[in-house]
């Protein structure tokens, strides 16, 4: 266990007392007095929405904030990514270690493997990514992705300008926020989208395309 | 440099001022208006919003209630996931924490995601000072370090500024810290936001160490959580060799689940959006996928001291969202400058003099920063009884003997630039009066924690009439009240 307040000087002229342990003892002594606190009420909901409604409701709430919205079935899906390629002009596109192999059956670009040893800069190079993703969230419009092998590292699907995100629908799509939690695993990095990068930051009006990919097309695989 | 708070007149000096530069009520009053309607929006879609909040604000007392051992448990967790935790009581320790870190990697710069707790403690400035150079990559925090300016408002920092005059800074300043403008640069916003990217670039692809805070803190996983929209937030978590992230301790939540809460409620409550587009979470290091080495400092800086307050301590309960900012008639008058913190408006009224003291003259005025109509805790997702708090801080102020007088004087006298200003109370209070009929003396469902004080009653007569009653001209023009305060 690490306290800095050891390592990096004295604290205080009553000696090496840590900080962590004098913080310790203040919140104690603060709430010495306070009521118990009761265990949490979930009266909110589970969901807002209809099974039935999930899959479409995905697509609209993605396209309400700018990511480009395809449907297609897992036959079609390779000459679709080979269709968005050719249609954004990219020369090269990351590919993470666990992409199932068949859906770039049909891409002219290049291949880049996302590796440990390519730099930021190197990256930056690249035209597009292919990713798939660990759930997406219909009522918030939301994909996640986790690290698996389909998504890989957390810096391809950022530093690429154009980002195309594969959903097998309805298996991993949830109708709302507290349905995506339980299938997360929060000991990985996740990475939670929600259309393209984008900013309130001038008047409080959002404007996409910032540093993130500007261009998000989510493809909603349905066989 | 002008970019700091020391030596802020008080709250009525500084908000007079404000009145009457336009261009600021200008831009303040088209953003404002402009997030309000959408939050009220985003909100509506939720038909369990009342419940969520409830469970919002029952997470949070459960939390500081038990905050010691959630705490102890991140601690541990973190650390279990290979990252190392660090203690600071107050920001000069926080600042040698970080610093000391950062020349331990041999670097001399840092990029930075818009962070409260950094600003707060001054970060930029402790580190500038030890030769580091801090580069904030948040596209509002950047405005306003590019135009040497400081934040006034806490989700847009630089909403004080309008597209204009933002392109004047980017073209005037960009270059002195590194990429310059494009030439011909318009103000149009995705214009100024295509600038940003290209000027920030660079920095996100050379850095190798990132600075942080966080929304969130996981006890039960060790996980923390930004919530951001750019991207800069991404670039700064995950290409850098080394992540420092600096949280305030109330920042903790015991349980993963929780976080289902928070992120249905924070980003309607902030930029009134369903969801923001870039959540990232983490867990001490990844092997092989972003930073090798993680330093989580954990930061007291005034917050045991606002948690020893029965009252007061619900202010800790805050997750920064801001909404109570875009709906103060105060704040949009005044501006946020004019509160002489980094937590501006309603918030910022009640947490800086809880933080801070209340021996300054600002932070004396700050109690007094306001109309108490309400509105601020009408729409805030964690229900925080700001009103409330307000109430019990003029006490603190008044009770304050020998130079609390003179403090109190000074308090008084924005009470009376807020109701000099009829404009200024406007809707908000109107309002405030209608709702304030529906509120509950006891908020429910919450137990003991909350069963153990009253929430303050509404007024029968509204404080503006009485202050018109009882004020009396002065020769000069001027009005003092007359009456004791009620």
């Amino acid at each position: 266990m690490s306290n800095t307040a050891d390592s990096t000087g004295p604290t205080g002229p009553t000696g090496p007392i840590g900080s962590r342990e004098r913080i310790l003892a203040r919140i104690r002594a603060a709430v010495a007095d306070a009521p118990d606190a009761p265990e949490v009420t979930r009266d909110y909901l589970d969901t807002h929405t209809p099974d039935a409604a999930m899959v479409d409701l995905l697509a609209e709430n993605l396209a309400d904030y700018r990511a480009l919205v395809h449907r297609t079935d897992s036959a079609t899906l390779p000459d679709l990514l080979m269709r968005l390629l050719a249609e954004h002009g990219s020369r090269t596109v990351l590919v993470p270690p666990g992409l199932p192999p068949g859906w770039l059956a049909a891409a002219d670009p290049t291949r880049i493997h996302d590796r440990e040893a390519s730099t930021a800069r190197e990256l930056d190079e690249v035209d597009s990514v292919v990713t798939g993703c660990a759930v997406a969230i219909a009522e918030t419009g939301t994909i996640v992705l986790d690290g698996s092998p389909d998504q890989g590292r957390r810096r391809i699907s950022l530093v690429p300008d154009h980002h195309i995100c594969v959903v097998r629908v309805p298996e991993q799509v949830v109708a709302s926020v507290p349905q995506a939690m339980p299938r997360l695993d929060p000991t990985r990095p996740l990475t939670w989208i929600s259309g393209p990068s984008a900013t309130s930051d001038i008047e409080l009006d959002r404007v996409e395309g910032v540093h993130g990919p500007r261009t998000l097309e989510v493809v909603l695989v349905e066989d | 440099m002008s970019g700091t708070f020391v030596g802020m007149p008080s709250f009525p000096r500084a908000a007079k001022e404000a009145v009457h530069n336009k261009t600021l009520r200008g831009n303040l009053r088209h953003a404002t208006h402009t997030i309000r309607d959408k939050r009220a929006k985003a909100v509506a879609e939720l038909a369990d919003w009342a419940e969520l909040r409830e469970a919002g604000k029952q997470i949070k007392d459960h939390t500081l209630r038990h905050l010691d051992r959630y705490l102890l448990q991140l601690e541990e967790r973190v650390t279990a996931a290979g990252g190392t935790v660090h203690w600071a009581a107050d920001a000069d320790e926080a600042n040698r924490i970080v610093a000391d870190l950062v020349k331990a990697t041999g670097e001399s710069e840092v990029v930075k995601v818009k962070s409260m707790a950094t600003q707060e403690i001054g970060l930029n400035e402790a580190l500038e000072a030890e030769g580091i150079a801090a580069y904030e990559t948040d596209l509002a925090e950047l405005i306003v370090q590019l135009g040497d300016d400081r934040p006034s408002h806490i989700l847009v920092p630089a909403i004080h500024r309008n597209r204009a005059e933002i392109r004047d800074i980017f073209r005037t300043k960009m270059a002195d810290w590194g990429r310059a403008a494009p030439d011909g640069l318009t103000d149009i916003p995705a214009d100024l936001a295509e600038a940003a990217r290209l000027h920030l670039r660079e920095k996100f692809l050379r850095a190798k160490v990132g600075v942080s805070g966080a929304n969130f803190m996981v006890a039960e996983t060790g996980t923390l959580v930004v919530f951001e929209s750019e991207g800069n937030g991404r670039m700064c978590l995950t290409l850098p060799e080394t992540l420092i992230s600096v949280v305030g301790i109330e920042k903790v939540v015991p349980s993963w689940r929780d976080l289902e809460v928070f992120l249905q409620t924070l980003p309607r409550s902030s930029t009134a959006e369903r969801m923001n587009p870039y959540t990232s979470t983490w867990t001490g290091t990844a092997d092989g996928d972003g930073p090798k080495t993680f330093h989580l400092v954990l930061l007291d800086n005034g917050r045991t001291g606002t948690l020893a307050d029965e009252v007061g301590r619900q202010a800790l309960r805050c997750i920064r969202c801001s909404a109570c900012l875009n709906v103060c008639p105060v704040y949009e008058r005044a501006g946020g400058h004019a509160y002489g913190s980094v937590y501006p408006g309603p918030i910022g009224a009640i947490l800086s003099p809880q933080l801070r003291g209340t021996q300054s003259e600002i932070d004396a005025s700050l109690p007094y920063a306001s109309s108490l109509c309400g509105a601020c805790y009408e729409v805030c997702p964690v229900a925080i009884d700001i009103p409330e708090v307000l109430v019990h801080l003029r006490e603190r102020v008044a009770g304050q003997g020998g130079k609390g007088h003179r403090l109190e004087k000074a308090a008084m006298k924005a009470a009376g630039w807020v109701l000099d200003h009829p404009g200024v109370l406007g809707a908000g209070e109107r309002a405030a009066s209608k709702t304030r009929r529906l509120h509950p003396s006891k908020l429910p469902g919450a137990g003991a924690w909350t069963r153990s004080r009253e929430l303050p009653e509404m007024p029968a007569e509204p404080f503006r009439d009485w202050w018109k009653k009882n004020r009396k001209p002065k020769p000069d023009g001027t009005s003092k009240p007359d009456g004791k305060k009620s």
